[in-house]
């Protein structure tokens, strides 16, 4: 697949991000706000535990019968007078797409929120065939201004600060007051709104993702705040979804037990604000609503994790909890990640969809403290998902080769227990004297990639195996 | 191949299966069939008096209004009084439901006008299919009596509950959709919404008034 990626250059990117002082100060707003929300919000319902439970079990479920309950969701869409198109990759949803919008007569789409409609590009596409898109979201509207990817999956601009939404605004509604005042954020807001809403009466297709598909029902899912999405589907004459085949849950009530998951992980509220069930065009006596309706299900590396050591990734309902609560993201942000996908779920999702080769620097950019898989609401292991892509990674001599020396060093050790003690011993004793004054140390030889950032402390002069033998042996049996 | 059969190729290569074996499609037809409950939180399911209780305090969470009457023919001058205290102008947008209809407006001076909205109008009224108390969520179903556009294009939009359709939790109000549109049927939209619109979007501040309704207000007729 050919994609824009800026993943093999993670750590250059990831330094950049790290010296970036308005980038840093608007991660701040992350690990401030969205820990303490889904906290409270999960505190305050007793179930909370017992839902992720259920929530993962319905997605276990699903992916084990994905075939049977794509097939059943086919059948009700078209029941209700829809249209579902298969999309083997995003070359084929961006075609089915555009000659969507072009038996639509279409001049201008707008669009909800979407990340699928990011991994396929697909505003690149409509642009470069003389359909312009409008990204309806407030941050993805700043971003689209920006000519930026989302830096997170359901906050997409929560690496910018006012000061340059201001900006952006200025540079782009030249037709405004330019004596206007734009410095409160409500400012803005109500800016962007009159601006949009202009562009949601005029558009002619409306395109939405999927948060859920409902097989009972042949049902569209989407969940926003804003309203913008549900703008975006009932006013121009043709909505087009967007989904990838996972998306798929059984039934109404499967939906309603991982609905209450969702916004509790994502934004610490019990429900959204807008939760939109869309089922077929709209119907002889409506008054309102798309008079066509298409799906367009997109599989695009996903039936290729189906049965492997992956599987449990697609569980993901794109809440962002892990990212929320990532030392990793908290430092560089999303846009380090150099593709669609952040966090820890882009850690082991990325490389799925664009290759290892390109993104394996992603799942080694952890410290595997496993905060990610604490509040995924799924409970998808990301940890040792991301411990997958580095055995493969490795397998497929993709590590660099002082890595693959080094680990070849130590496996050399670590296979010989005895040999293995004896050199920690003497490794400990030597840098626990060498250390012994200062209790830290500035540099170290083969140590240049820890010690140019910050100091090696020094060891106490005693191995973890030795003390733990002598702790044991204190204690009774 | 067609790109739909290849894909469902692929996935059955990548479970094993076939897509014929007839225990895993009773297991998905049997699934489909009675959607089974799971598991349902304590927090809404309660009664009467203190069900609707529950209603009120979730929906306040959300930043919505709740106001209560005791009859139908109460809810006119309950709105032209919400309207007048907050400075909004006389004029109110309603679709064909026969409820909203029924009532007295005419002992109001509100300016009332029916349809569709397509975007001028500052204030619309609808009637609930239902509500759910757990999260103060009010559940409504497209079709000509209470229009989709009204529920997102004007700034201050008001809805009318009534108390015996306030359900403790979802899948009671999944049941009654059923019951009313089929089993497996369902109108073109059921719009959950809970409380007004609003974005974080900036410097994850919360701002209301995204690009929905500034306003959500509830009017709650007890019977």
């Amino acid at each position: 697949m050919n994609v824009h990626t800026t993943s093999p250059q993670f750590k250059r990117n990831a330094a950049r991000a790290l010296a970036d002082t308005q980038l840093q100060k608007a991660l701040g707003n992350v690990k401030q706000g969205f820990i303490d929300k889904r906290a409270k919000a999960a505190a305050k319902l007793p179930e909370f535990e017992a839902l992720r439970d259920s929530a993962r079990d319905i997605k276990n479920h699903t992916l084990e019968n994905l075939d049977l309950y794509l097939e059943a969701y086919e059948a009700k869409v078209t029941a209700s007078g829809g249209h579902v198109h298969f999309a083997r990759n995003a070359e084929d949803a961006r075609d089915i797409i555009l000659s969507l919008c072009r038996e639509a007569g279409a001049k201008t789409v707008t669009k909800g929120k979407s990340m699928i409609a990011e991994e396929i590009e697909i505003n690149d596409h409509l642009e470069k065939n003389g359909i312009t898109p409008v990204e309806t979201d407030l941050g993805e509207y700043i971003i689209q201004l920006r000519h930026e990817l989302p830096s997170h999956i359901i906050a997409p601009a929560v690496h910018l600060n006012a000061t340059q939404v201001e900006q952006d605004f200025r540079r782009v509604h030249k037709n405004l007051d330019p004596n206007r005042d734009l410095s409160q954020p409500v400012q803005l807001l109500s800016e962007a709104r009159s601006v949009l809403r202009e562009r949601f009466l005029a558009a002619d297709v409306g395109i939405t993702g999927a948060n859920f598909l409902v097989a009972e029902t042949g049902t569209s899912v989407i969940v926003t705040n804003e309203g913008n999405g549900d703008l975006t589907q009932i006013l121009p004459k043709t909505h087009i979804v967007l989904a990838s085949i996972e998306k798929l849950v059984p039934t109404l009530e499967d939906v309603s037990q991982i609905l209450r998951v969702l916004a509790r992980s994502a934004t610490g509220q019990d429900m959204s604000v807008y939760t939109t069930f869309s089922t077929g065009p709209r119907r002889a006596s409506d008054a309102d609503g798309p008079e066509n309706y298409h799906v367009v299900l997109i599989d695009n590396g996903r039936s290729a994790m189906l049965g492997s050591d992956f599987q449990e990734m697609l569980r993901c309902i794109r809440c962002g909890a892990c990212m929320n609560h990532c030392p990793v993201y908290h430092a560089v942000g999303g846009h380090a990640y150099g593709w669609v996908y952040p966090g820890p779920m882009g850690a082991v999702l990325t490389p799925a969809l664009i290759g290892v080769d390109k993104a394996g620097h992603l799942p080694n950019a952890t410290t595997f403290c496993g905060r990610c898989e604490s509040v995924c609401p799924v409970r998808i292991p990301l940890p040792k998902l991301m411990r997958h892509w580095r055995e493969r990674e490795f397998e497929r001599h993709l590590a660099p080769a002082t890595f693959r020396s080094g680990l070849a060093f130590w496996s050399f050790f670590a296979k010989r227990p005895a040999l293995y003690r004896l050199a920690t011993r003497a490794a400990m004793v030597t840098l626990g004297f060498a250390g012994r004054h200062r209790g830290r140390f500035k540099w170290l030889p083969l140590a240049k990639g820890w010690t140019k950032y910050r100091d090696f402390p020094a060891p106490e002069g005693e191995t973890f195996q030795a003390r733990w033998k002598r702790e044991r042996s204190r204690r009774p049996a | 191949m067609s790109a739909r059969d290849e894909i469902l190729a692929n996935i059955r290569r990548a479970l094993g299966v076939k897509g014929t074996e007839t225990i895993r499609k009773q297991i998905v037809a049997e699934r489909l069939e009675r959607a089974p409950k799971g598991l349902i939180p304590a927090r809404g399911q309660a009664s009467g008096e203190e069900r609707l209780a529950v209603f009120k305090a979730q929906a306040e969470a959300s930043l919505a209004t709740v106001t209560e009457v005791t009859s139908p023919a109460e809810v006119p001058q309950s709105i032209a009084l919400f309207l007048r205290s907050h400075n909004l102008p006389a004029t109110l947008r309603m679709g064909d439901d026969l409820r909203l209809k029924a009532m007295p407006w005419a002992e109001t001076s509100l300016e009332i006008s029916h349809g569709p909205s397509a975007g001028g109008d500052l204030n619309a009224v609808s009637h609930a299919f239902g509500g759910v108390a757990e999260t103060g969520t009010l559940v409504m179903v497209s079709g000509p009596e209470n229009p989709s556009t009204l529920n997102f294009l004007p700034d201050n939009h008001i809805i009318v509950v009534s108390s015996k359709d306030i359900a403790s939790d979802y899948e009671t109000v999944w049941n009654r959709v059923r019951f009313t549109f089929g089993k497996g049927g369902m109108p073109r939209t059921v719009n959950w919404i809970t409380g007004p619109s609003r974005s974080g979007d900036i410097e994850q501040t919360l701002l209301l008034g995204a690009h929905g309704p500034r306003r959500l207000h509830i009017v709650v007729v007890r019977d």
